[in-house]
């Protein structure tokens, strides 16, 4: 079984797993993290989103072998409360999650779109969080979490 | 406010909260011993103050909620309340909900009863906490307590510089005192205070939007889920399921997995699992395990006949719930008779990941771990699948991903106990995406067949509407007996089902009418994916698809403004009220069907209105949508809702709330439908059973609250939904010109009206 060392919220981690196994069983069994969380295993829903090198990449269908040297950001690793990333401020402040387990997706998703899309309309906000699934239908309150992040931006 | 922190140890959480030492015996249920003071905390029942509210040396109070929150806010709802009672700031307040060892049964959360009753409960005992408290101070001080008043926590005498807080009166000890209990468990536990609670000219707490206290965990990642709890040599356990549904395993070939470090299958009569200690060491055990299943047999009409089933099928039970005025003659005297039938197909709780619950049976005791939204009967149903007495299970709930029902979870919680009890280990199991959507407990079918008698004038003069569906019950909702899950109906449990459905409350008082129910016998009796049981306001969608549409079809029959139409029937003042304010708010044009239509070249847009109650609970909703007359796409660009559930506690979370009955009730019109044919369900993910996309949301929802802070708070937590498919399908009408009379909207479904 191969050993991958993995960087994961600016730590060095070591993970024996098959190459195989997608990235979501090392970070959550093997290394005990508690996000991100399975929703699918087939890249439909994104609760399991974490970003790669700052992409958003979903961890349940991403193998060990496929993850390399690229820093995996988790949402404990995004912000903390002493230092919150701008959506994790903006959620806090319009109080967006219900049960939350959907959190993962929407909370990464946007913060690698504003660094890309500082300013976005809300049509640029739609498009970009396309896909996701959030069962409770905070839609309204994501929405205006994201523009009030980019507010903050 | 803050809700338990599962990062903490359970003994340092019950430390830190109510300074009370409970000690744990292995996995078992908890006992309360000795604090420092020596005292013994009495026993956890309803008619012990302790069993309700814990005062800490620092100050904090600790509430004991029977009741849970899956993070819509009722627990906030009760801080704010109890603080109130108690004067006390609602940021020292924190809720320890849905611990069987630790809080009484209150009946988990259950139609919308969060606030209105168990808050009720609460108020009560809040109010008493302050009464013993002032009676203690006023003893200790010699003086008479009508001359105490309470400040955040500090009790003062008028007239008098002396002081003295909570804390130091009773902090980090017990009250030992009764508090009056009427006798019942879940829900309807109700408590009685010797002190009156204050009135709402008094509120200073309720009625603000205090902080939710879950938010912060949940946005930094630091607060656990049902999912994330690990228990020391746990095994991970993942189920079999056949993909025809009435296949049960013939032959298991075990050696088909023996490559898989650790992977044992636990295989009795029909129940079949896996488990391995790595957690994809056990979904690779579930998806490599060789099993020969008996051959499939067609026991489904498949999803395009189920209607014709349901029409075809003998009624079994049939309620007529009113039946008012000579009907008969009525619509024998008919100038013209309206007719028309609704269908509403299978829903799924397609909660965000299937159900997982972790149990640790250890000899004749218990602890699982369970994220269903009724801890305390879930721990019965262990108890009862497990053979132990109750009082050996110690049921802990932990938020879930996401409940809106009887969804997975407490299948979840079955199969956990039965691979753990057979395997002497503890085992996690979690569904995969295929078993949360294709093998959850669904919303029940339904056709809705509804006539009218009009007389010359155009009045509606007699009603007549009969609702037949699956039966809402047939899994019994609260988890208590293992006959309602798969694991135990697989081991061959089984017992009476419940075969109810039900009717509208009758929020409209119409001078002749009869309405009914009926049930059709359920499709294969042993664990059937198509089981049903309570999805979000259990069959309020269905229903009111079907007679809130119906309203608007006599309507412009009578040629009337559907509003005007539905006031003819009000007489509730809070009810006008509300129509009134949603039309008001909404911009409603007034006018026969066709005044709110408007085109701009393949849109076509219309207003829709729908009006309900629930359980005292008044929703009007007025729905904007747009068609696309080419795709038959509609998207659904603005709601208007106007409730009055008396007294709101926290309009903000009150907002958050309504609107997500808006989003999840849009979606379940749009888009949702279980798709099966004659052998099994054949929606297993979110490409089979999409739901509603952010593309898809609503610009806009606005929300009037109509506080009526006199009259006691009734539930918020479904009345929007229950409105949402008719205010929709009747703006697709306004649009149009079209009946869509089949739920979900989906463009196909509205391409072949328009054709």
């Amino acid at each position: 079984m191969p050993r991958y060392t993995l960087q994961v919220d600016g730590r060095a981690e070591q993970v024996d797993a098959d190459a195989d196994m997608p990235l979501l069983y090392a970070l959550r069994d093997n290394l005990g993290l508690h996000n991100p969380h399975f929703g699918c295993g087939l890249a439909q829903c994104g609760a399991c989103t974490v970003h790669l090198d700052g992409e958003p990449t979903r961890s349940c269908v991403t193998p060990m072998g496929a993850v390399g040297t690229r820093q995996v950001t988790t949402l404990a690793g995004l912000g903390t409360e002493e230092k919150p990333h701008p959506v994790q401020a903006a959620y806090v402040e319009e109080a967006v999650p219900q049960c939350g387990y959907c959190i993962n997706g929407w909370i990464m998703t946007a913060a690698a779109f504003l660094k890309k899309t500082p300013k976005p309309t809300d049509a640029e906000i739609r498009e970009a969080m396309t896909g996701l699934k959030c069962r409770c239908g905070t839609h309204m309150a994501i929405l205006r979490a994201i523009k009030r992040a980019a507010a903050m931006g | 406010m803050n809700t338990q922190d599962f990062s903490l140890s359970r003994r340092t959480l019950l430390q830190t909260t109510g300074a009370l030492v409970i000690a744990f015996n292995a996995g078992g249920v908890g006992t309360a011993l000795a604090q420092a003071a020596g005292a013994v905390k009495p026993p956890l029942h309803p008619t012990e103050m302790d069993s309700w509210i814990a005062i800490a040396p620092d100050g904090s109070v600790t509430i004991f909620f029977g009741k849970i929150d899956g993070g819509q806010g009722t627990d906030v709802a009760i801080a704010q309340i109890v603080a109130e009672e108690m004067d006390i700031s609602v940021s020292r307040i924190n809720v320890i909900m849905g611990d069987t060892a630790l809080t009484c049964n209150q009946g988990g959360a259950s139609g919308s009863t969060g606030v209105a009753q168990g808050g009720a409960a609460l108020r009560q005992a809040g109010a008493e906490a302050r009464r013993m408290l002032v009676e203690r101070a006023a003893i200790a001080w010699g003086v008479a307590p009508e001359r105490l008043s309470v400040n955040d926590g500090v009790i003062t005498i008028a007239g008098d510089p002396r002081s003295m807080t909570c804390a130091a009166l009773i902090g980090g000890k017990y009250f030992n005192d009764k508090i009056a209990w009427n006798n019942q468990y879940g829900n309807a536990l109700g408590l009685t205070a010797k002190a009156k609670p204050k009135t709402p000219d008094q509120y200073r707490v309720v009625g603000t939007s205090a902080p939710r206290a879950d938010v912060r965990g949940k946005v930094f990642a630091y607060r656990p889920y049902v999912t994330d709890i690990k228990v020391e040599g746990m095994l991970h356990g993942r189920m079999i399921r056949p993909e025809n549904a009435s296949s049960v395993p013939v032959a298991v070939d075990e050696a088909s997995i023996r490559h898989i470090p650790g992977a044992q299958v636990v295989h009795k009569n029909d129940f079949l699992g896996v488990v391995a200690p790595k957690e994809w060491d056990a979904i690779r055990a579930a998806r490599d395990l060789k099993v020969t299943w008996s051959a499939p047999v067609d026991v489904f009409p498949g999803d395009a006949g189920i209607y014709d089933h349901l029409r075809a099928s003998t009624v079994t039970k049939r309620q007529v719930t009113t039946d008012k005025g000579a009907v008969e003659a009525a619509f024998a005297g008919a100038a013209r008779i309206v007719e028309a039938e609704y269908e509403w197909p299978y829903q799924s709780h397609a909660s965000m990941a299937g159900g997982c619950a972790i149990a640790d049976v250890r000899g004749d005791r218990a602890t699982v771990w369970t994220g269903t939204q009724k801890p305390h009967y879930a721990a019965e149903g262990a108890a009862a699948i497990l053979k132990l007495p109750l009082e050996n299970v110690h049921g802990i709930w932990v938020q879930g991903p996401g409940s809106y029902g009887r969804n997975d979870a407490g299948d979840a919680l079955m199969d956990a106990c039965v691979l753990s009890q057979t395997l002497g280990r503890p085992v996690r199991v979690q569904y995969m995406r295929h078993e949360g959507t294709g093998w959850d407990p669904k919303g029940p079918p339904s056709v809705h067949k509804a006539r009218a008698a009009l007389d010359a004038a155009g009045n509606m003069i007699a009603l007549e509407f009969t609702s037949r569906g699956m039966s809402r019950n047939d899994t019994d909702t609260n988890e208590s007996e293992p006959k309602d899950t798969l694991a135990g109906q697989l081991l061959g449990m089984t017992g009476e089902r419940l075969v109810n459905f039900g009717s509208p409350e009758g929020a409209y008082e119409f001078p002749v009418a009869r309405i009914a129910w009926e049930t059709v016998p359920t499709l294969l009796a042993k664990a059937s994916p198509l089981r049903t049981t309570h999805l979000r306001d259990p069959i309020g969608p269905q229903v009111h698809f079907g007679s809130e549409s119906f309203m608007d079809e006599v309507a412009e029959a009578a040629g009337v403004d559907p509003i005007e139409f539905r006031l003819k029937f009000i007489t509730r003042p809070r009810d006008v009220a509300a129509l009134k304010a949603v039309a008001e708010k909404a911009g409603w044009k007034p006018g026969p069907a066709g005044t709110r239509r408007g085109r701009r070249g393949d849109i076509v847009t219309g207003q829709g209105v729908a009006y309900a109650s629930r359980g005292g609970t008044i929703v009007a909703m007025i729905a904007e949508v747009e068609v696309n007359m080419r795709t038959g796409q509609v998207y659904a660009r603005k709601f208007t809702v106007a409730q009055d559930c008396g007294l709101v506690i926290n309009p903000g979370t009150m907002r958050t709330v309504i609107e997500g009955n808006v989003v999840q009730g849009l979606s379940r019109t749009l888009h949702e439908e279980v798709k099966f044919d004659r052998r099994g369900v054949k929606s297993v993910d979110w490409l089979t059973y999409p739901i509603l996309d952010i593309t898809e949301a609503p610009e806009t929802v606005d929300i009037v609250l109509l506080d009526h802070p006199e009259i006691p708070p009734t539930g918020a937590g479904e009345a929007t939904i229950r409105i949402l498919a008719a205010a929709v399908s009747n703006a697709v009408f306004e649009a149009t010109g079209k009946r869509i009379r089949r739920g979900p909207l989906t463009p196909e479904r509205v391409r072949g009206a328009l054709a």
